[in-house]
């Protein structure tokens, strides 16, 4: 029996080099969804309040991000370009789902408390910007490290603007006291005048605070890296 | 009809959709830059907002609640629904605008489009949806909440306008600076919480 000989399509090999590393790493600093795109503000300030909801939004985009971009590259040939924003938003809002059910089984409490903002990742616009931007032209390998890269820079700023929020606003970080009144359990110990000097300050934890503090990390972001300063 | 106003004002002011939970940010940051193309996009907004609302409060109860058409709970379908029609309905108003009134279509175009990914649209329905309306207040905060976004919208691009003429710092020139006057006019907004909406019964 001949063996019949396979015709193999040709195909790129699927490598890690420099190309792909800036896929990964560009998102982190010259490509920040927030301070540079200025894509996905919307869930980035409301969900800021603590830092264990930052962690809970942060996870969630990453995932839907990642797999939103794979499957849209994967299907990017059979889609018509004229219903592409649709077919792109029922990806989302598919994956969407699985995390809020997900969330809902899993860790009941964060879902209370990021109600509606577990929705809204379907408008968050860098996933959105991303499958335009990017997974519509690319293949699914390429796709996967740029979802993933755009993901964690996204997290990463959550995280920051939640840290501050949390530890000057409520004296917490992850929700464990760091600074601020002393514990019931402490009061005329020792232990306790490592607290009580700082009360919480309030506007941290309310919504305009996030705004201030994402203005000052663009502020940083620009000083120290000149070549996104705004021109215009 | 008191409960309505009350509603229209509440959405409008107290709990404006960009200002007190920042919904549609990415576009109010995006498009504020002049007044002119501000306006076109929050009248946009308004339009799709009133129009969108009571089109997911018929298909969030009549389809997806236990008492429905399928007498299933079939709420996890929210999303994908609720998505579908905001997209269908901004291709919608887009080819009818562009039929019957192309001067307004050539003065909103780019902008329709973009307002399918606008948070404030879907939030507002998930919004509607956690505070259990009923139609006609889905009605008026749907209106409310569009006009609330309007005001935000233009009052930031006029504020950007004149700022241009400032000495800012250069780092924090355009984006930054429209970050720090959102969040002052967000605490200006928190003011409005004092207003006690049963005066308006």
């Amino acid at each position: 029996m001949a063996d019949v000989a396979v015709v193999e399509p040709k195909k790129e090999a699927i490598k890690f080099g420099k190309k792909e590393r800036a896929l990964l790493t560009d998102p982190l600093d010259d490509n920040n969804p927030i301070t540079v795109q200025v894509l996905g503000i919307c869930s980035a300030l409301a969900v800021t309040t603590g830092m264990k909801n930052a962690a809970v939004m942060a996870v969630a985009v990453v995932f839907v991000c990642l797999f939103a971009n794979v499957i849209t590259s994967a299907l990017r040939k059979s889609i018509p370009k004229q219903v592409r924003m649709i077919v792109q938003l029922v990806i989302i809002a598919t994956l969407v789902t699985v995390v809020e059910l997900v969330l809902k089984a899993y860790a009941f409490e964060s879902y209370k408390q990021l109600s509606v903002f577990i929705g809204l990742i379907i408008t968050n616009c860098i996933v959105m910007g991303r499958l335009e931007a990017f997974a519509m032209g690319n293949r699914p390998y390429e796709s996967a490290l740029d979802g993933l890269g755009n993901g964690i820079g996204y997290g990463i700023i959550l995280l920051i603007v939640a840290f501050f929020r949390e530890f000057f606003g409520k004296g917490e970080i992850f929700g464990v006291k760091i600074i601020g009144a002393a514990p019931e359990y402490m009061i005329n110990t020792l232990e306790s005048t490592w607290f009580g000097w700082y009360a919480g300050n309030n506007l941290m934890v309310l919504f305009p605070s996030a705004m201030f503090v994402i203005a000052v990390l663009i502020w940083a972001h620009r000083a120290w890296n000149p070549k996104l300063v705004d021109i215009s | 009809m008191g409960d309505l106003v009350n509603i229209f004002i509440k959405s409008a002011f107290i709990e404006n959709l960009a200002l007190a939970y920042f919904l549609g940010m990415c576009s109010y940051l995006a498009v504020s830059k002049t007044v002119k193309t501000a306006f076109g996009l929050g009248l946009a907004v308004i339009f799709v907002l009133g129009i969108t609302m009571p089109i997911n409060w018929v298909i969030n109860t009549w389809l997806l609640g236990e008492n429905g058409v399928f007498q299933t709970d079939l709420t996890f379908l929210r999303f994908i629904l609720f998505i579908a029609v905001i997209a269908s309905m901004v291709q919608l108003v887009e080819m009818v605008v562009e039929k019957y009134s192309p001067s307004l279509y050539n003065s909103l175009g780019i902008f329709l489009p973009l307002i399918t990914v606008n948070c404030a649209i879907l939030g507002g329905s998930l919004f509607m949806v956690s505070k259990e309306y009923n139609f006609s207040e889905a009605v008026a905060f749907g209106l409310g909440g569009g006009f609330g976004w309007f005001l935000a919208i233009i009052a930031i691009a006029a504020i950007r306008e004149k700022i241009k003429y400032s000495a800012v710092p250069p780092a924090m020139r355009g984006l930054g600076m429209a970050f720090l006057l959102t969040g002052m006019m967000g605490m200006a907004f928190m003011g409005l919480m004092g207003i006690d909406p049963a005066a308006f019964k």
